[in-house]
């Protein structure tokens, strides 16, 4: 924001209002610590940070409109089997259990990711984003892996209407990590290569929120798909 | 700092609040985080995979643990808060959840509905306009 606005605001703020003489507003948006737009009308729209982070948190919850829809058919195809294999006779426990656990250590690892960020320190930021993708490519292989044994024993999407919703969402949530794992890639590259412009910052920001919300899905998923028609 | 110095404004989603937590407050608080939703996802496997829980009442105790463990990551991953300048990014999160609660709750209900009126009418049973 402009300091020139900045001080127009101090010299007026006090004669129209006296109540917000003073008041001291948040320094991490990217200003100097001087006043600065509050967001609720005063000084003009939100910092660029925080309109990109909402913006993305729109994107987000939109993605998970998208992803009920999914859940929505599996959970009414569930019993569709059409004579072939139901879920229990097809899901290993562990393999999703292992699963789970890298993807939320994965999740952990981002947010520590974010601290390093705060704290602008290169080495750890580029090493707990690190930790995150390895997570996630684990996460990655032994979906691939549980898959391919799938198809193997002729349970492949084209099987069964539960098995067509069942590739779906899971294949969906597994795009979504592939994309966040290239996203991770390169911005691993970009603190590496620009530092913590505030660019680069906004972007770790709504790469948080992505992996984050990824999570997020997966715990839905694995109680919707893996875990409800144990029951 | 007086009273009226308190920080006023908005915060994106996933912003720490860094003029009140200090970096071991943050690395505390996603600790918390990773400890609690490990022990509810623990809990919805073992309900699961052991006959703890009576089978009919398994979807429903799952669903809850699930639900607790998407607060949590909000709460300690998202930084979605009660906190007033969380307020914009809570009304968003209401939104997409009111969609998503009909779309899938609309669309099984529906189906059950359909299933249960296309069964095949059995004698002195339920068939359909029997209701």
């Amino acid at each position: 924001m402009s300091s020139t606005t900045d001080t127009l605001f101090q010299a007026v703020e006090p004669r129209l209002d006296p109540y917000r003489l003073g008041r001291r507003v948040r320094t991490d948006h990217g200003g100097d610590g001087h006043f600065e737009p509050t967001g609720h009308g005063e000084g003009g729209p939100a910092s660029k940070r925080v309109v990109v982070a909402y913006g993305f948190w729109i994107f987000i919850l939109s993605d998970f409109v998208m992803f009920s829809a999914f859940f929505a058919a599996h959970a009414v195809l569930q019993s569709a089997t059409a004579g072939g294999p139901s879920g229990p006779e097809l899901f290993s426990p562990t393999s999703i259990a292992i699963e789970t656990g890298c993807l939320l250590l994965s999740s952990f690892t981002c947010g520590l990711s974010a601290v390093a960020t705060r704290a602008r320190s290169l080495l750890w930021t580029e090493a707990a984003l690190l930790v995150t993708g390895l997570l996630g490519a684990v996460f990655l292989v032994l979906e691939a892996h549980d898959f391919a044994a799938m198809v193997a024993a002729g349970a492949g999407p084209q099987r069964s209407a539960f098995l067509s919703s069942f590739f779906s969402v899971v294949g969906l949530h597994g795009l979504h990590v592939t994309a966040g794992l290239l996203w991770l890639g390169t911005m691993m590259a970009q603190v590496f290569a620009k530092g913590f412009r505030p660019n680069i910052l906004r972007r770790l920001l709504c790469f948080n929120l992505f992996w984050h919300a990824l999570d997020i899905i997966w715990v839905a998923l694995f109680t919707i798909v893996y875990l409800i028609g144990l029951g | 700092m007086s009273d009226h110095d308190r920080n006023v404004g908005d915060i994106g989603p996933g912003v720490m609040e860094d003029t009140q937590e200090s970096l071991r407050g943050a690395v505390f608080s996603y600790s918390i985080g990773l400890v609690l939703s490990v022990l509810l996802t623990g809990a919805a496997f073992t309900i699961g995979y052991s006959g703890l829980v009576w089978r009919p009442g398994l979807p429903s105790a799952l669903i809850v643990l699930a639900v607790a463990q998407i607060g949590v990551h909000l709460v300690f991953f998202l930084h979605i808060t009660t906190d007033p300048d969380n307020t914009n990014n809570v009304l968003a999160l209401a939104f997409g959840v009111l969609i998503v609660v009909l779309l899938i709750g609309g669309s099984v209900w529906i189906m059950e509905w359909l299933n249960y009126r296309m069964m095949i009418p059995t004698p002195g049973g339920m068939g359909h306009g029997g209701m």
